[in-house]
């Protein structure tokens, strides 16, 4: 077992997380279009995945036996651009070019516009598979890199995402770790309303995957999580973040609606001011 | 007889495996009708069956490109290019990944399983995605160059093979030159444009037209994507007057794709050999090809009735 974060590494990790958030909030409200809610409950997975564990490199988006990271929910694109530009990828003024005319920063990831990107995904469910492949590519080589996917829950009612849970777990793909960003809100409503993907541990450790549940913000799970699945062998892990959408902006917290939705230039204003608050905190 | 295209397949990536150590095959639960088994066989490592599951066998192929690797992945065409159409769109042809479809059992020459199994629609909807090269071989050996083709080439390509045996047109120094038609017998009244099994049927149906006295062009289209405009114009220029023969709805196919360059540079009078816009049913290959009218007498009809129609 690798070592606990210290309390600075947390601090530091956390201060990243909350200036990706500011950069949601702007980036979403400059381009009057996108999803918060979703990339906000996703801040803290992917800071720690890019902060403290991912081998990639900003000067070299390609390098080859890089870590690899596979944004299924790929609606929380402006999670992944602003934690790539926080991570050194590009400059964070690019960020506001978002979903506008000749932009990088296309409405969904897409790896042929802008370096960094390591599968370009946005039609739900399809990212799983992606990621299993890159992971069986990885095996054959013999390289020691590793990929992660995070996906979102209602995501997990496309049928796609459990044949490829189906084949990360008979291939014994150990070498890959995904999340399940459990925020429990998709478009229309509660996923247990829209149409139940629950119970979501169980499903997922019947298909022969490890489990892990954690708070989704909590770092210093997110981050023992991590290397919980770097020790598991012969099979894929599953880490079920339960986490908050619209979190660190309180008037977002948890309410569908802000799926899809901009805020406006004012609420922007107020969202900042929090985020601000929160990170003098 | 010559050997069905999907059994030159399995050869050539058996073949192809040994060369390329990158190539990794997938199939979904058909390898024996694929003949993907063949490089199982010879390659166990670098084989992988995803089972019956074929949106997934699109996505692990992606994400195997874009890890490095050559993955040919197999199905009918009807799972592959009809179900898993929109993971070949956003997962392989967005990203431009290096994903080879080698779909077999294509048209309705799958015979008695019926129309639930008889791709008719596949070269319509790959042909329609950006960055997909869209290629039919014609016998056995024009797959092995194709597949051989296939492998070298960076980018998605979608093959489309068949069940049944075909006869051999090519011979084993015939080079396969990447969207270049392949002018088989060349003539002055009509010019013939086949792909796939329909091409050596339009071979007979030349030799029929020339005993009526009509000298009939016929030029094997492999790559319907990208297309070969200057081989149709001239044929235009040369015969004025087009037939296309395809075991394909004559939506969005061969016969649509052809229309489109006719259209563009040098109308002429124009008739389609292909499926009616109508879906397929159970019956032996040839007894289909006789009643959905894809047979050399066919061609003739409609060869005749282009060449009446010239000004």
């Amino acid at each position: 077992m690798a070592e606990k974060l210290t309390q600075e590494q947390v601090s530091q990790l956390e201060k990243y997380a909350q200036s990706i958030r500011y950069s949601i909030v702007e980036m979403v409200t400059e381009a009057q279009s996108g999803h918060p809610g979703g990339s906000l409950s996703a801040a803290d997975i992917l800071t720690t995945l890019y902060f403290a564990e991912m081998n990639v490199n900003p000067n070299d988006p390609q390098q080859a036996g890089r870590d690899r990271f596979v944004l299924s929910k790929g609606h929380a694109a402006p999670v992944l651009y602003a934690t790539l530009a926080e991570r050194g990828f590009f400059p964070k003024e690019e960020l506001l070019t978002l979903r506008k005319i000749d932009s990088r920063m296309q409405g969904h990831p897409s790896m042929k516009s802008l370096p960094g990107i390591d599968m370009s995904t946005g039609s739900l469910g399809q990212g799983l598979s992606a990621a299993a492949g890159m992971a069986l590519a990885a095996r054959l080589d013999n390289s020691p890199h590793r990929v992660f996917a995070v996906l979102g829950d209602g995501e997990l009612e496309e049928g796609m995402v459990w044949e490829a849970a189906m084949f990360a777990a008979h291939y014994k793909l150990d070498n890959l770790t995904a999340f399940v960003d459990f925020n429990g809100l998709q478009i229309d409503g509660p996923v247990s309303e829209v149409l139940s993907p629950l119970p979501i541990p169980e499903k997922w450790a019947a298909f022969n995957w490890h489990v892990i549940e954690i708070d989704g913000h909590d770092i210093q799970a997110i981050y023992d999580a991590i290397q919980t699945a770097k020790t598991i062998k012969g099979k894929p892990t599953m880490i079920v973040a339960q986490t908050i959408k619209g979190k660190g902006v309180c008037q977002m917290e948890n309410i569908a609606d802000w799926h899809g939705k901009a805020p406006s230039r004012e609420q922007c204003d107020l969202f900042l001011s929090q985020l601000n608050d929160l990170e003098a905190q | 007889m010559g050997l069905a295209t999907r059994e030159a397949y399995g050869e050539a990536l058996k073949e192809l495996g040994g060369k390329h150590k990158n190539i990794v095959v997938l199939d979904a639960d058909l390898s024996k009708s694929t003949k993907t088994a063949v490089f199982a066989k010879a390659f166990p490592e670098r084989f992988f069956n995803v089972g019956i599951a074929e949106q997934n066998l699109m996505g692990v192929g992606a994400g195997l490109a874009a890890g490095g690797k050559i993955p040919f992945v197999s199905t009918f065409a009807m799972f592959a290019a009809g179900r898993a159409f929109e993971q070949i769109r956003n997962s392989i042809c967005y990203p431009k990944l290096n994903v080879k479809i080698a779909a077999t059992h294509a048209g309705l020459t799958v015979g008695e399983d019926g129309a639930s199994h008889q791709s008719v629609e596949d070269i319509s909807l790959m042909r329609s995605i950006p960055n997909m090269t869209v290629i039919v071989p014609a016998d056995a050996e024009e797959t092995r160059k194709a597949i051989a083709f296939a492998a070298e080439y960076n980018g998605p390509v979608y093959i489309r093979l068949g069940r049944m045996s075909v006869p051999d047109l090519f011979p084993a120094d015939y080079t396969f030159e990447y969207g270049k038609a392949v002018q088989l017998v060349d003539g002055k009244d009509v010019t013939l444009i086949a792909t796939g099994i329909m091409v050596g049927a339009a071979k007979e149906a030349a030799e029929k037209l020339k005993e009526a006295g009509i000298s009939a062009r016929v030029l094997n289209i492999h790559t319907i994507k990208p297309i070969d405009r200057e081989a149709i114009v001239k044929a235009a220029a040369d015969t004025g007057a087009i037939v296309t023969c395809e075991e394909h709805s004559i939506i969005g196919g061969l016969g649509s794709a052809v229309a489109e360059v006719l259209v563009e540079n040098s109308p002429v009078p124009m008739e389609r050999v292909g499926i009616m816009d109508t879906f397929g049913e159970s019956g032996t290959p040839s007894s289909l090809l006789k009643k959905y009218h894809l047979t050399a007498d066919d061609i003739v009809v409609a060869a005749k009735k282009t060449i009446s129609r010239k000004k």
